[in-house]
């Protein structure tokens, strides 16, 4: 896919993830033990052959380009092309925080104009799923697509969540016919994935266009205005996805993780890039007891942990019992704590002998740098 | 061009014959070590640590797996503009082409790499042992001697002092004497191999070492003893930490076990002096609910659905359901299957171990083979290997590189005995 450039958007404050998003954005939170949501759609597009990427960042974005850096875990940090962070910024022509989608991108048309791709792949930046383009691409051929829109049948999700999403009614040639952004009630439970395939020309004059009228949002003044203008294709995806836009869908991701059939079909298959972080493997002492979890480098286990994931250089005391819980990077369980259905965030301690307990669908959100 | 104060030639060639199959197709320092580290890791993460950034890496053994660690040194935060990493191997000159003699020669024949940076001290290491160093510590104590060349030295018990090149050395250090693994030794101090040399001086005596036809090329038998006899100034630097020449199988096994006991002596988790080395793009390692874990190492990658214990798993390592594997390492991608039981031994790269396969049971009879090598109890399987359902492996044995079902003549290999690739020893 030599012929494909990506952009992700990596979107504003999604205050449905409560603490974990107060000091990042959704594509930063951290997943699966060593991840950011961010990863896997960089992974993705960088399996499918794009080295062409832009960032667009906007809301709280420090932990995401300290993430990224230039690009060097993705194999990005190339002379010609490679990975580019295009936070806001003031100028004669740019607006400072971008107004939209589609003003983000109209504020950074330059990247799009030097670039010589043929065709744009524009997507969000906080979804879980492991893929490659090519398929999409195809379709988007095959169709004579102007725009070609992935979408998912959301039947494993909680009904609300398809509130939240773009819902998309479509022909029997899988023409779009009607797109509901962020419906009340939804008319079909095909959610729009946010990933869009469209040539690079025509996405500029759209661009231009649109917010030559005032109009700044991709979804609502380019897909649905344009409805019926454009030939506007769907593209089914059929593999596991799952969005970080809720702290019920954040917990529920982390925990399927757990699965060993979907652990493998996102981790397993395809490489995952991430940033480093030099830590030793993990240690087990002599009081583990460590059922169904996923344990990062540099954990020192000395207690018991059942169904939970922990990232690296989490420590867990002897006799502090973890379970149902995600424990984030450099927290520390002390001894005789526990812990049930939580979420720690970031170097989080549970001092000795405290006792925490959320819901199955309430976790409890301890936040950064907390000392309980 | 910017002026190193210190630059390091890690010597890298040996092949460490005493390793076995471990270093059949590798050189020592390319062995892996604690779960993802490769024995290198450590010289090299001490250099960068200790801010050197700049070193020459001297190859000559089968280097091609070093070559693919090292790369243009990015792990390390050694891929600069000025310095950096460089493999230094043996090359073709205009009139001869020769290997690198000694470890002395491999230095003298890179002294144009040397001179480029100009550096007024040169750091000599050698990419076989397991420590954590500060060699900025060590350059400190060799300037406020005003010394020609420091020595860093490490107490060794009495017994094996005979096993090493010891220094003899006046109370404050100065070193009077150099003995090559003495019979009768004066002092317990025994050489760690790590020199740090005044260029100039260094410079002189390579090419006098050089010219000289009944040399040895070798830094501890022939430049310590000649600066020695000239009256030069050499100080032993004492160092006090862990350090293990991991040469042996059992020194190798040994190391890697210390660090699993609940404060190993040496800590691979402090922040302050990380351990570098190419990381596996590998999602964190899984641990089933049949699963049952208990002082181990595991690192990422690794699948677990059976028993480990006192055991050190290296990325990708996958042990199936009802496995025990017990006092080992297990590196690599290997994989061991259903109800195998695998104890104290050494099962390299992409190996797999068929299901209830049972290994390093029975009597602790030396290898027939090489009884020099396979005497410890311990049980090597080579890289590749691929050991049959229900064969029986006792101790000592050696199986060879890429050994499959058709090299096994019987499923029931003795204590002592080795099974050949082919079938027949080369």
């Amino acid at each position: 896919m030599k012929n494909v450039m990506g952009i992700i958007m990596s979107g504003g404050r999604n205050t449905k993830l409560k603490e974990l998003s107060t000091m990042r954005s959704s594509p930063a939170v951290p997943v699966g033990g060593k991840y950011r949501a961010i990863d896997f759609i960089l992974s993705n597009m960088v399996n499918s052959g794009i080295t062409n990427i832009g960032v667009i960042a906007q809301y709280s974005f420090r932990s995401l380009m300290d993430h990224l850096g230039s690009g060097k875990e993705w194999d990005l940090d190339r002379k010609t092309d490679g990975l580019f962070l295009f936070p806001p910024f003031l100028s004669d022509e740019g607006t400072g925080w971008y107004r939209g989608t589609a003003d983000a991108m109209y504020n950074n048309l330059t990247f799009l104009k030097r670039s010589n791709e043929e065709y744009v792949l524009i997507s969000q930046g906080n979804c879980i799923f492991t893929t490659t383009f090519d398929d999409m691409l195809n379709a988007h051929k095959e169709k004579d697509a102007d725009i070609t829109v992935a979408y998912r049948e959301m039947n494993d999700i909680p009904m609300e969540e398809l509130t939240n999403m773009g819902v998309m009614q479509l022909d029997s040639s899988s023409r779009l016919i009607d797109f509901q952004e962020k419906p009340m009630h939804p008319n079909t439970l095909n959610g729009s994935l946010g990933i869009y395939m469209i040539k690079r020309e025509l996405l500029i004059a759209l661009l231009e266009e649109s917010v030559a009228h005032g109009y700044y949002d991709f979804v609502l003044d380019i897909i649905i205005k344009m409805l019926h203008k454009l030939k506007i294709y769907g593209y089914k995806y059929n593999g596991y996805w799952r969005s970080m836009s809720t702290v019920q869908m954040y917990y529920k991701c982390n925990m399927e993780l757990l699965n060993p059939v979907v652990n493998n079909e996102l981790l397993g298959k395809l490489k995952i890039y991430t940033k480093v972080k030099d830590e030793a493997p993990a240690k087990y002492n002599e009081e583990a007891e460590v059922k169904n979890s996923i344990i990062a480098d540099g954990c020192i286990i000395e207690g018991v942990v059942e169904n939970s994931v922990l990232f690296r250089g989490v420590t867990i005391k002897r006799g502090a019992v973890v379970k149902d819980s995600i424990i984030m990077q450099g927290s520390i369980v002390e001894e005789n704590s526990a812990l049930n259905y939580a979420i720690l965030d970031k170097n989080v301690v549970l001092s000795k002998n405290r006792c925490l307990k959320g819901e199955k669908s309430w976790p409890i959100i301890i936040g950064k740098n907390v000392i309980v | 061009m910017i002026r190193k104060e210190m630059i390091a030639m890690l010597l890298a060639g040996g092949q460490g014959s005493r390793l076995g199959v471990l270093t059949k197709n590798v050189a020592k320092p390319a062995v892996l070590y604690g779960g993802k580290y490769r024995i290198i890791d450590f010289s090299l993460s001490n250099c960068i640590n200790s801010g050197i950034d700049t070193v020459g890496v001297l190859t000559q053994y089968q280097p091609l797996k070093l070559n693919a660690h090292i790369g243009i040194g990015k792990p390390w935060d050694m891929d600069r503009i000025d310095g950096g990493v460089t493999i230094l191997s043996p090359y073709l000159k205009a009139e001869i082409g020769e290997w690198f003699k000694g470890t002395a020669n491999a230095v003298y024949q890179n002294i144009q790499y040397i001179d480029k940076y100009s550096p007024h001290y040169v750091i000599i290491l050698s990419g076989d042992h397991i420590y954590k160093m500060d060699y900025s510590k060590m350059l400190d104590f060799h300037k406020e001697n005003h010394a020609d060349a420091t020595i860093s030295v490490i107490n060794v018990p009495y017994e094996e002092a005979g096993r090493y090149g010891i220094m003899n050395c006046h109370a404050n250090g100065k070193i009077y004497e150099f003995e090559e693994k003495p019979k009768n030794p004066k002092s317990t101090l025994a050489s760690m191999g790590v020199y740090i040399f005044n260029w100039s001086i260094l410079r002189e005596y390579l090419i006098k070492d050089n010219e000289c036809s009944d040399s040895e090329n070798d830094f501890g038998k022939n430049i310590i003893p000649a600066m020695l006899a000239d009256g030069k100034s050499l100080w032993a630097y004492q160092y006090s930490g862990y350090w293990r020449d991991v040469g042996t199988i059992q020194a190798f096994w040994e190391s890697n076990m210390d660090l699993v006991s609940r404060v190993p002596q040496f800590n691979l988790f402090d922040p302050e002096w990380r351990i570098y080395t190419p990381n596996p793009v590998k999602p964190a390692h899984y641990i089933a609910g049949s699963a049952c874990v208990k002082k181990s190492i595991v690192a990422e990658g690794c699948s677990v659905y059976g028993t480990v214990v006192n055991s050190i798993l290296f990325p990708g390592a996958y042990i199936e359901e009802g496995a025990v594997i017990q006092g080992s390492i297990i590196m690599s991608n290997s994989r061991i299957c259903k109800n195998a039981y695998v104890n104290r031994s050494i099962i390299s790269e992409q190996v797999i171990i068929g299901e209830k396969a049972r290994l390093g049971e029975g009597a602790d009879v030396p290898n027939e083979y090489k009884s020099g090598i396979y005497n410890s109890g311990i049980t090597v399987v080579g890289e590749q290997a691929s050991i049959p359902a229900d064969a029986v492996i006792g101790k000592n044995v050696m199986i060879d590189i890429g050994a499959s079902a058709a090299d096994f003549t019987s499923l029931n290999v003795e204590s002592g005995k080795s099974v050949f690739k082919g079938g027949v020893a080369e």
